[in-house]
């Protein structure tokens, strides 16, 4: 994977790779510990000084990067006996969503994430992460297989939107979504949802609909693109940092919202600098929301999930 | 048919060239000059050419529910503006405007009518209020529709027309999708029928919640209905889209409505669908 560096992540990147280096001397050398110890707590110090201050559009680049983990890689880390399920039964596969069982903890789950491709040649297959409404009916192929065999749900939203296309449109890409929403609202089993990159409207909502939110840290969940948003108030994508200060899209407004139940601190530097911790660190949040729910029971799970969105909105009564 | 661009967004072009202070009112579909009292009272539908031109919430009212009568539910709630969204205009300041221009409170009626008789669950979108978008109000109406029809034990007709999300609402308008899609999910379970009307436009987070998701779905005739505008579109696949794209005819003809009605035979046709699904649940009981 070819590193990628953002502007303003470089102060921080830089030293990233050199306590890397130090760290791989120290393993056969003790005598750079005091050196390597000395330069992470600098490294983690302007790290937590510069990612303090990150302006909301900067935030949506770290949410895109290109090397951040994307689902799969998650997958390998947090699961094991993965047995991937493909295609909807109706018409294709699409490689823009993974779903498939797997243990996590011991435990059988059904796993379902949006899928970003590393590089040109993945990116094409993988529609880069923008599902057609094929990958949608997986989703609900599988929400409705864990909802029959009693497994929880866990899906890994990363998608910069639901395809917008001549054939998307054809094949129903707004009953695609609706459906789906409908799928989880009604399955009688506990469902975590994490955005772990880009959320990107109903085409991220239609994983979304949990009993837990989890957010990371440096993820973003929006009902439009900063983009987008700037187009259409402004004519003018080129404003899309006003749109996406405006738009309150960053992990903190989104668990200020209630759209978000908990934020996962990522890494220094961001998940993309330590795939590995990023993972170790969602493990944990994410089996303890997940056990959190065990005393909940069939209906009350479709209860909680409904009282969870029932109460979301700001309206003057 | 080519449908030209400045009409593809708006059928109200009407209004804009209307000449003769409103006694006259040239059809979008034709051109032919009608007469504005003579189109109003034909619910807004040309007479030479059948083009379906905008109508008001009333307009609605008067078409498909008995005497025109609405009990109206949850009038009262009102937006707020979590937020604090300004794109140079507060979205306070832009509620306001709209209000005024649509003489409506909030982009979305609900409440309790009658169809041929029929007592229903009835919602209509109001376009005219900020492109009928769906922000906390219209999430928390329509949720209450569906609660409250289930509880009576009503059918629900809902006529929608949106641009989509409300933006100035953020991530909050987003998630109504989700909390309106939840009630209809509990609303079915009661084996009540939901007729889902898409009008035109419907687009957007409406269209990919519960739009499509009625046990029948009816769209207008040449309604604009889709998932994403198709300028977006455009610009994501730099091509021109091909004639007729994302109209009524074409989701007929991919399956996705199970008929196009012209607003002359909707009331009827769906009283005469209600009944239908009534019988099978009379039958059941």
């Amino acid at each position: 994977m070819a590193a990628v560096i953002l502007p303003f992540e470089r102060p921080v990147a830089e030293l990233i790779d050199k306590v890397r280096k130090l760290r791989a001397l120290a393993a056969s050398d003790p005598r750079f510990e005091p050196e390597l110890a000395r330069l992470e707590e600098k490294t983690n110090r302007l790290a937590r000084e510069l990612f303090a201050d990150l302006s909301a559009i900067q935030k949506v680049q770290l949410s895109r990067h290109a090397n951040r983990p994307y689902t799969l890689d998650y997958v390998k880390r947090l699961f094991t006996d993965w047995v991937e399920l493909k295609g909807d039964r109706r018409y294709a596969e699409d490689a823009a969503v993974i779903g498939g069982l797997a243990k996590f903890h011991g435990r059988s789950v059904v796993v379902i994430g949006h899928q970003k491709g590393r590089g040109t040649k993945e990116n094409l297959k993988r529609n880069f992460g923008m599902p057609h409404p094929e990958g949608y009916r997986k989703a609900i192929r599988l929400y409705e297989m864990a909802d029959r065999f009693g497994l929880p749900i866990l899906t890994f939203i990363d998608t910069p939107g639901a395809y917008p296309g001549i054939g998307a449109e054809e094949r129903g890409q707004s009953e695609a979504i609706g459906a789906a929403l409908g799928a989880m609202a009604r399955a009688s089993v506990p469902i975590v949802a994490t955005i772990i990159g880009e959320g990107g409207s109903g085409g991220a909502l239609a994983l979304g609909v949990a009993n837990r939110v989890l957010v990371m840290e440096f993820a973003c969940y929006s009902v439009i693109t900063p983009e987008g948003c700037a187009a259409i108030l402004w004519k003018d994508g080129s404003r899309a940092d006003e749109a996406a200060a405006q738009l309150k899209i960053t992990a903190p407004d989104l668990l200020q919202l209630g759209v978000v139940d908990a934020i996962v601190e990522e890494p220094t530097g961001g998940a993309h600098q330590d795939h590995d911790d990023a993972a170790v660190r969602l493990d944990r949040a994410l089996w303890s929301t997940l056990t959190s729910l065990d005393e909940l029971r069939d209906e009350e799970l479709v209860e909680d999930r409904y009282r969870r969105f029932r109460a979301l909105g700001a309206y003057l009564a | 048919m080519v449908w030209p661009e400045k009409n593809a967004l708006s059928l109200d072009a009407s209004e804009k060239q209307s000449i003769g202070a409103g006694v006259f009112r040239l059809c979008d579909g034709c051109g032919q000059t009608l007469d504005a009292a003579a189109l109003a009272a034909a619910f807004e539908v040309c007479p030479e050419c059948g083009q379906h031109h905008r109508l008001s919430a009333e307009g609605w009212r008067r078409l498909m529910l008995d005497g025109g009568e609405l009990s109206a539910w949850d009038a009262h709630l009102m937006p707020g503006d979590p937020l604090r969204f300004s794109d140079g205009k507060g979205y306070k300041d832009r509620v306001r405007a709209a209000q005024r221009k649509s003489g409506s409170d909030e982009a979305v009626e609900i409440g309790r009518g009658r169809i041929a008789g029929r007592a229903i669950g009835y919602g209509a979108f109001v376009f005219d209020f900020m492109g009928g978008s769906m922000g906390s109000v219209v999430g928390e109406k329509i949720a209450r529709l569906f609660e409250r029809a289930g509880e009576e034990e009503l059918p629900v007709v809902l006529l929608s027309a949106s641009g989509g999300a409300r933006m100035q609402e953020g991530i909050l308008s987003l998630m109504q999708m989700a909390k309106c899609v939840a009630a209809l999910e509990r609303f079915r379970k009661k084996r009540l029928p939901f007729v889902s009307v898409l009008r035109h436009p419907t687009t957007g987070g409406v269209a990919a919640s519960f739009a499509f998701l009625g046990d029948v779905n009816i769209a207008e005739p040449k309604a604009l209905i889709g998932f994403a505008g198709p300028r977006v579109i455009e610009n994501t696949i730099r091509q021109t889209l091909p004639q007729g794209f994302q109209r009524a005819e074409f989701l007929l003809d991919h399956g996705m409505v199970d008929a196009i009605l012209s607003r002359r035979e909707m009331k009827e046709h769906i009283a005469a669908l209600l009944g239908h699904l009534a019988d099978g649940a009379r039958r059941r009981a």
